[in-house]
């Protein structure tokens, strides 16, 4: 197994390569200079003033010396400073958004997977039962709803109407003068919306698969046999053919591990929350090409990471998955 | 077992129900009581004012950045010789007087003396020239250098007096000198290695103006304290500002609904329709005053159909302004006649008006060689070409989309036919507008305070990285460009500025279309705010809050 994991780590360099040259590529393809700040309504642009930066920054010389140039800095970890005026080091501007962003999602994630698990079960053990019907309901309107609509229209209820919770933000403005456990409290209290619009979706999405391999699961002989054996039907469901089921919502975990530090823009925008999401977006409106690309580097290692667990995953769920330096899975 | 499951849920909701009772019950304990014994008018110190900002600031020195988050915010930290007052003329700031010699070429300040900066040095005569020296460094990147590379020389004849020299009368002079002054003791090695950007100072400013840095959250906020030492006594009153920035329209608008921030600039549905009830006109007072922005419909010159000046003029009449500003911005907006924003010295309103008149367009036309040959309703040529064209504008503005889309209406009728295609910005400046591959352009301006418009109008300035992207030329309006920027006596620009608008009326290279009103809406505890021509955030360092009704605590 742990040859299997070095053999797959030393595939994914030349792979990360790939995925940052035709990254890079496309976002110079974009029209639009990360300078053009520099133009003033007023003055108009001082095409001088542009064209030394763009010197400065080597964004003058063809395509591929840039892109060396970008790669032998980013092997030794230099990821370089924004393009923006206040031109502080990438890796600052991502450190200080990444927390968050990985914080909302962890938990978004886990809350998904806690409660869609057991929802999914239960729909597929009492399958036409008004339980399952009530949840198919809520799951084909949770596809429905889109997410921004759903989360002004909670913003609505719960911070202006009733007033229960803040709006937007992270913090309150008086945070500093709270106490300890006030201040846990208000930081909860601001996560309690995005998190809710954030997994209500995704929770309709994930149950629904766990009802659909679980009802496959369930008509199996196996699962036949332990019943016939006389097992009680909490250790049929939970042991025999849960364990099963959960095959597939492995893949799908393996699947939604990146997209934890992706952050999600229009949840980030609506909440006012300063993550990923909105970083990336105001970079790439802004051409901030070493930022743009520092995120896409930090990106697609972490997928190229998450695959793997992913595939070590099965192999703890799935005994009959074997790794092979030969053989490949199949 | 169901049962107990539905009072096992229940128990759930009602213990997140109380968890955020309590939640509520502190939050509102924050919101000091408001006094019910009649309000206490006397300025106070104190309080935390809310100002919702959509986008976050790019640096914390405004000469190397562009944007209006990061002006906003600087203008408060920083000071300029000379600020604009409420009726936009130059007034004194941290120079108290100044004098021009009568030929214009040399422009000497008085500094006052009790201007420190906020790590306690005084301010001097140095930290000019030093703020000079930076603007005109080749390595530094501002935009805005070319208002002072007319300067000659600049001394300093003592230190509070400082002489400015310049090669040629430059009309701009003055105003230039708005631009924030730079700490030398801070910054002198920085700008010499040209690595202003990365100087501490941009994110930790010291400046001398009426509020210090206090943080910055990227994303977040940006947290300012009053500046005790501030050179006017006892100002400013308010005593900490947080820039929330909130990138979404509808949640700053929810907020200010939940009373979570103190100043925001809506959108007119939101002005006209969406606040027009009891609670929140009590909770906030609503403005209104004309942006320094107006809309055009602008015409690609070269075109050999644009270039006729009737076929202009014929769209001007068949255009209905006042439907657009109704359509478009509920009503509040003003008809533009040119390019100067009414109420501005620079403007005059004797020009020649175009009213909406379909008859009166058609007839224009038809001088043009346009009309409708076969009877379908659709104006063509000599050679059978129906009038065809796009307008573009750029994408994400539902404004501007809005405008093009009434236009096409109105066109239609007069049997000009034309498609709206909306682009990315970068894009629509890249591929259409610099290499000037466009029929029509739905933009805006933003006129300065300055009403020189040597770069938008001058037959020079049509290169493709010049902004007469629409190729104007007129040589009576080149020179009197040409003289408007060679004086710095405004009673002669007057004059020059007004001949202008009436032939920039006559030609119509642009329709000008209208300036629309910018909608700030402050909490009604905020006393102090006067609606002048300059707008409303000029004199908010007189701004307050009475004691019995400030909110929040501030240092």
């Amino acid at each position: 197994m742990a040859l299997f994991a070095l053999r797959r780590l030393v595939l994914a360099i030349p792979l990360l390569i790939g995925i940052t040259f035709i990254s890079f590529l496309v976002i110079q393809l974009a029209p639009g200079g990360p300078f053009d700040y520099l133009r003033s309504e007023e003055t108009g642009q001082d095409p001088k003033l542009v064209q030394k930066l763009n010197e400065e920054f080597g964004l003058d010389k063809p395509f591929h010396v840039q892109y060396w140039r970008w790669l032998s800095r980013i092997v030794r970890l230099d990821f370089g400073r924004s393009f923006q005026p206040d031109a502080r080091p990438v890796l600052a501007k991502i450190g200080e958004r990444l927390p968050i962003t990985l914080f909302l999602n962890i938990l978004q994630l886990l809350i998904i997977f806690t409660l869609a698990i057991p929802i999914g079960v239960a729909s597929a053990t009492r399958q036409y039962s008004l339980f399952d019907k009530i949840t198919t309901i809520f799951v084909f309107i949770g596809f429905a709803t889109p997410d921004f609509w759903l989360a002004l229209l909670l913003m609505i209820l719960f911070g202006v109407n009733l007033d229960w919770l803040p709006i937007s933000g992270l913090r309150s403005l008086n945070y500093e003068y709270m106490t300890f456990w006030r201040q846990q409290w208000d930081f909860v209290s601001h996560l309690f919306l995005p998190v809710a619009v954030a997994a209500f979706g995704g929770l309709a999405g994930l149950s629904r698969y766990m009802r659909q391999s679980m009802l496959e699961v369930i008509r199996q002989d196996y699962v036949q046999t332990a019943r016939a054996k006389g097992l009680a039907e909490p250790v049929v469901i939970g042991k025999h053919a849960l364990r099963n089921a959960l095959l597939p919502v492995v893949t799908i975990l393996g699947l939604s591990l990146p997209g934890l530090i992706g952050g999600s823009i229009i949840i980030e925008s609506i909440f006012a929350i300063p993550g990923m999401g909105q970083l990336m977006v105001q970079s790439v409106f802004a051409r901030d090409y070493p930022v743009i690309m520092g995120n896409l580097v930090i990106v697609a290692s972490l997928t190229l990471l998450a695959n793997l667990f992913a595939d070590l995953a099965y192999g703890v769920v799935d005994p009959r998955i074997r790794f092979s330096s030969r053989r490949r899975r199949r | 077992m169901r049962a107990l499951r539905v009072a096992a849920l229940m128990a759930l909701a009602t213990l997140v129900a109380l968890a955020a009772f309590e939640g509520r019950d502190a939050r509102l304990r924050e919101v000091a009581a408001q006094d019910t014994a009649g309000t206490n008018e006397k300025p106070a110190h104190g309080d935390t004012f809310v100002h919702a900002s959509i986008g976050d600031i790019t640096g914390l020195i405004p000469n190397i950045t562009s944007d209006s988050a990061s002006h906003t915010v600087g203008n408060l930290i920083y000071d300029g010789l000379v600020q604009l007052d409420k009726d936009l003329n130059w007034a004194p700031s941290i120079a108290e007087s100044w004098q021009f010699s009568k030929d214009c070429l040399t422009l000497t300040f008085k500094l006052r003396k009790n201007v420190k900066w906020h790590d306690g040095r005084p301010f001097t005569a140095d930290d000019v020239i030093f703020t000079y020296k930076a603007m005109i460094n080749p390595k530094t990147p501002t935009a805005y250098r070319d208002d002072f590379e007319p300067v000659k020389e600049v001394q300093a004849l003592d230190p509070y007096t400082v002489r400015v020299t310049y090669a040629q009368p430059f009309a701009k002079a003055l105003g230039s000198w708005g631009q924030p002054m730079l700490p030398r003791h801070l910054l002198e090695k920085a700008v010499e290695e040209g690595k202003l950007r990365e100087a501490p100072q941009n994110l930790k400013p010291v400046g001398t103006g009426p509020y210090r840095f206090h943080e910055w959250k990227s994303g977040e906020k940006v947290v300012l304290v009053a500046n005790k030492d501030y050179y006017i006594e006892g100002r400013p009153y308010i005593g900490r500002i947080v820039y929330r920035i909130i990138p979404s329209q509808a949640t700053i608008f929810l907020e200010l609904k939940a009373k979570g921030v103190d100043m925001a600039e809506l959108t007119a549905i939101q002005y006209e329709r969406q606040t027009d009830y009891p609670a929140f006109k009590k909770d906030y007072n609503k403005y209104h005053y004309a942006a320094n922005r107006y809309t055009y419909l602008g015409f690609n010159l070269k075109d050999p159909r644009f270039a006729d000046k009737r076929v202009r003029q014929a769209f001007a009449h068949a255009i209905n302004k006042s439907e657009l500003i109704e359509g478009v911005v509920m009503g509040l907006g003003r008809e533009a006649t040119g390019p100067y924003r009414p109420g501005t010295w620079a403007y005059t309103d004797k020009v020649k008006r175009y009213e909406f008149s379909p008859t009166k367009a058609r007839a224009l036309l038809a001088a043009a060689g346009w009309t409708d040959r076969n009877g379908d309703g659709i104006l063509r040529n000599k050679e059978g070409q129906p009038f065809s064209f796009t307008i573009r504008t750029n994408q994400g503005n539902e404004e501007r989309k809005k405008v093009a889309e009434i236009i096409q209406q109105r066109l239609k009728e007069i049997g000009v036919q034309t498609d709206i295609q909306t682009i990315e910005w970068a894009a629509l400046l890249k591929e259409y507008i610099k290499q000037k591959r466009f029929d029509a352009i739905v933009l805006g301006w933003g006129t300065g305070v300055d009403p020189d418009q040597y770069a938008v109008w001058h037959s020079s300035q049509n290169g493709p990285d010049q902004l007469n992207s629409f190729s104007y030329a007129n040589p009576e309006v080149d020179a009197l460009l040409e003289k408007g920027r060679a004086t710095c006596h405004q009673q002669e620009r007057v004059a020059t500025y007004h001949r202008i608008q009436q032939i920039l009326a006559e030609d119509q290279p642009y329709v000008f279309l209208y300036f629309r009103e910018t909608l700030p809406v402050v909490s009604s505890r905020v006393r102090g705010i006067k609606v002048e021509p300059a707008g409303i955030d000029y004199n908010f360092i007189d701004w307050f809050v009475p004691k019995s009704l400030q909110r929040y605590a501030s240092p």
